[in-house]
């Protein structure tokens, strides 16, 4: 169970990211984010895991207060939770093998890490978790020399070597063609439902979300505007998430 | 708009005093830097001037083996009053032989000189040889004799005004090239100095390199901003450097003194740096277990740190018994090699660079390894102990890790200037450093984090740009006087030169990388070592490669001209010819600095465009 209470984000130039934002996520739910560009979507997900610290308010993860953990806490905590991010975030000129063992570096020493090792059995994981995603054959090439959609499938092989609990997705198919989107949000969706992985995944496209998400919050300008189900979304919700102008499309 | 009109005027007048004032700017330049054509015109300076280029023009590079045929026929200047006619020389029929008309003259007037018989097309002085010793090596004059392919010249000769009663004589010395052409000295010391050049600027490159790595890294904004700690742990770091660099140097010293007195025998060097790696490779596979899932108890952390602890000295040991090794083989080496005695030299030094470095290296090893030990210990409590409790134990510490840090640096002062009065350099700077410390904790909340990371980037960016603002060749001289004249001080000089400016480089680099994979790094728990070596590293590669041959170009241009003041290579060569105004030899020099300097620039522009 997350549950995120109060939180606000003020960054230093005053802008007021997030705005007194609370609300829970049961273990296990696909939960996607909805709002504007600039609305507090990252940022709310950053929080989470602490990439951005917040200003005020607090997140409790399976009764631990996240905001208050020390720093070999947070290393704890942040290894069980995956993270997948809009563009892709891959190391370009590492191997996509080593951009997958990456997301092992919270549990390896890191005084083996200096040596640039790896335990055995995590370079075998690896490699099952690259034929997951249905991209074994591309272990050894160089990151940039894959596609935009193999690449975010090599961001999501990163982020199940962590054994996560959690995983945080940052607009993940927002850079990609419709057809590479679904294929994208059907690994998300197989990793919620066969590993019971809760997902927080922020969209953009209403389909998508009626597709994929069992729940939705919206935030707009920080604020949390919505929390329901998809089809609750009617035209009326629509207009105050994404404002007076905005027309539906797909 | 009227009142635009009316400032119009004004306006033209403040551009023409700008110009006027700027006509006068390069007018004062003119006097100071004395630009003055009336020494070209001068004719001493032309002729100077095209000698000088026209040695230039000739680089001392191949010569010839030359015979001469030198011949002295007598004269008498002037005409003796009893009309005696000089002596002539003997000589055969196909010998040699000079013609002078006429036979005698006044000071001051001219003889006709014709040589016959000579070797065809050679060249030669022809000069008045003044005293009656044929053999007499001053000569007056400066008449050159070229023969035409029968072995022909006729030429006027200006006679000195040398009058004397005795006989005088005309020298003919007519030189010719014999056989193959050869290199002269000049080009085989070329030669090895270009090659001393070329080597210390790799040296000082390498050297540079290595140590630039890791300080580019805390003179980069990007990541040194993120690092905050709060007071207590910044304190207890403070203090844990020191002692931990006192700590490291005695135990590492100690671990030394062990080593010698087990003994040079090579066979137990050998079994030492056999055996010693392999238990240190087990003791760490036990001491730092690859993935830990859960945490461990207290003494289980103890006992490893115990362990990595007794690994450490037994590496220590392996790098002293290696030390010793490689000495020992290098000078085996060195005596029984033949021409390859260089790669037994190379072993011995750096037997003995491993020898001297090991105790400074362990020193540091130990000051950072208590610093951060304290540090994270600081960090612990700072987060576990009630707000008065930590507040109390600030307001202790801090003055305690001022006074450390400022008494230190009155005793560096004391060290550079012998001011000798401990108010200055002890009680003052002690005291001061304290009150800060006690500010800081009174003023600072005791939980906040302190941005320390931007305190170590700004000094350490202020450390090397003051650095880099001194010029190598100023560094050479320091050098000169550490290690004495020679390629040594020059790669030192290069080296620290290199260190300090590629450091800079490769900082803004590391500054310019995506911050994309950082985040997605950090984000799957990696501390922040793993995040510079997954992250940071990989991204830095192109631009630090382009960067170091950017830099060994550079090493190599400034290696040709650090000879100049002592500092080894082509330079000093190119410097004493000069001086000496051997034109033909500094043009070979400064020929074999621009061949080398565009091979460079055209190997490292290949090797660049294959790397990236």
């Amino acid at each position: 169970m997350l549950q995120i209470k109060n939180l606000t984000k003020i960054y230093d130039g005053g802008v007021k990211a997030l705005d007194n934002v609370s609300f829970e996520v049961p273990d296990g739910q696909f939960l996607a984010i909805i709002g504007l560009s600039g609305s507090g979507k990252s940022t709310l997900l950053r929080c989470i895991n602490r990439l951005i610290e917040p200003t005020s308010g607090q997140i409790f993860w399976n009764g631990q207060d996240i905001t208050a953990a020390s720093q070999d806490e947070m290393r704890r905590i942040r290894r069980k939770i995956g993270m997948v991010f809009q563009h892709f975030n891959l190391v370009h000129r590492s191997k996509v093998i080593t951009n997958v063992l990456a997301g092992r570096l919270g549990y390896v020493n890191p005084a083996w890490s200096l040596a640039n090792r790896f335990p055995k059995e995590d370079i075998e994981k690896a490699i099952a978790q690259l034929q997951r995603v249905g991209i074994a054959d591309k272990a050894y090439h160089r990151a940039d020399e894959l596609s935009g959609g193999q690449q975010q499938r090599v961001g999501i092989a990163r982020a199940l070597m962590q054994d996560p609990e959690m995983i945080l997705a940052d607009e993940p198919v927002a850079s990609l063609d419709p057809v590479l989107a679904h294929s994208i949000m059907t690994y998300l969706e197989d990793i919620n439902s066969k590993d019971g992985v809760t997902v927080l995944c922020s969209l953009h496209f209403l389909d998508l979300v009626h597709r994929y998400a069992d729940r939705v919050v919206a935030l707009n300008e920080g604020k949390l505007v919505f929390e329901g189900l998809p089809k609750d979304i009617d035209d009326k919700k629509f207009k105050e998430i994404y404002g007076r102008e905005a027309e539906r499309v797909g | 708009m009227n009142k635009n009109r009316k400032a119009s005027p004004w306006k033209s007048l403040q551009v023409g005093l700008l110009t006027l004032l700027a006509m006068v700017i390069f007018a004062y330049g003119f006097q100071i830097t004395e630009v003055n054509l009336e020494e070209l015109r001068s004719e001493t300076r032309q002729e100077s001037l095209i000698r000088v280029t026209r040695a230039l023009a000739r680089p001392d590079i191949f010569e010839y083996d030359q015979v001469e045929d030198v011949l002295n026929y007598p004269i008498y200047v002037p005409c003796p009053a009893d009309g005696r006619t000089p002596e002539l020389p003997e000589h055969g029929e196909s010998d040699p032989y000079l013609v002078i008309t006429p036979a005698c003259a006044a000071p001051g007037e001219t003889v006709q000189v014709e040589g016959y018989n000579f070797a065809g097309n050679t060249t030669g002085p022809v000069r008045f040889v003044p005293g009656s010793d044929p053999a007499n090596i001053v000569t007056l004059g400066r008449e050159n004799a070229t023969t035409d392919s029968d072995g022909h010249f006729i030429l006027t000769l200006p006679l000195p005004n040398r009058p004397s009663e005795d006989v005088q004589y005309i020298r003919a010395t007519l030189r010719r090239n014999v056989g193959a052409p050869h290199l002269t000295q000049t080009a085989i010391d070329t030669w090895d100095k270009i090659i001393e050049t070329v080597f210390m600027a790799l040296l000082a490159t390498v050297l540079g390199t290595i140590l630039a790595i890791p300080l580019s890294f805390i003179a980069a904004r990007n990541l040194m901003k993120p690092v905050k700690s709060s007071l207590t742990s910044i304190s207890l770091s403070v203090l844990g450097w020191p002692v931990g660099i006192a700590l490291g140097f005695i135990i590492v010293r100690w671990v030394g003194d062990v080593s010698a007195s087990v003994g040079s025998n090579v066979l137990v060097n050998l079994a030492s740096i056999i055996i010693a790696p392999v238990l240190v490779w087990l003791g760490a596979r036990w001491a730092l277990p690859q993935e830990e899932l859960t945490p461990t108890s207290l003494p289980v952390r103890l006992a490893r740190l115990g362990m990595l602890f007794l690994v450490i000295l037994l590496g220590f040991y392996a790098f002293f018994q290696l030390a010793n090794l490689t000495m020992t083989a290098g000078e085996t080496l060195q005596v029984s090699l033949g021409s390859f005695s260089f790669l037994g030299y190379f072993l011995f030094q750096v037997g003995d660079i491993v020898a001297i470095t090991t105790p400074v290296l362990g020193a540091l090893a130990a000051g950072g390894a208590l610093g951060s030990f304290m540090g994270r210990i600081g960090q612990i409590g700072s987060e576990k102990l009630s707000l008065p409790g930590l507040k109390t134990l600030n307001l202790v510490l801090a003055p305690i890790a001022g006074a450390t840090i400022f008494g230190l640096l009155g005793q560096l002062v004391e060290w550079l200037y012998q001011i000798g009065d401990p108010v200055y350099v002890l009680w003052g700077p002690t005291l001061t450093g304290a009150v800060i410390g006690l500010l800081l904790a009174v003023f600072t909340k005791a939980k906040d984090a302190l941005p320390i990371g931007m305190v170590i980037y700004s000094i350490t960016r202020t450390f090397l740009n003051s650095l880099r603002s001194v010029e190598a060749l100023v560094m050479a001289i320091v050098f000169v006087i550490a290690v004495g004249i020679g390629p040594f001080a020059g790669v030192l000089a290069l080296g620290l030169h290199t260190i300090v400016s590629l450091a800079k480089l490769y900082s803004e680099q590391v500054e310019s990388i995506l911050p994309g994979p950082l985040e997605a790094v950090e984000a799957t728990g990696a501390n922040r070592l793993q995040t510079i070596i997954y992250a940071v590293i990989p991204q830095i590669i192109p631009p630090y490669i382009s960067y170091t041959m950017y830099r060994w170009d550079i090493n190599v241009r400034m290696s040709t001209i650090i000879g100049f003041v002592g500092g080894g290579g082509i330079g000093f060569l190119l410097q004493q010819n000069i001086n000496l105004l051997n034109y033909r030899g500094a043009s070979a020099q400064m020929l074999a600095i621009a061949v080398v300097v565009a091979t460079m620039d055209y190997i490292s522009s290949v090797l660049r465009e294959k790397t990236i």
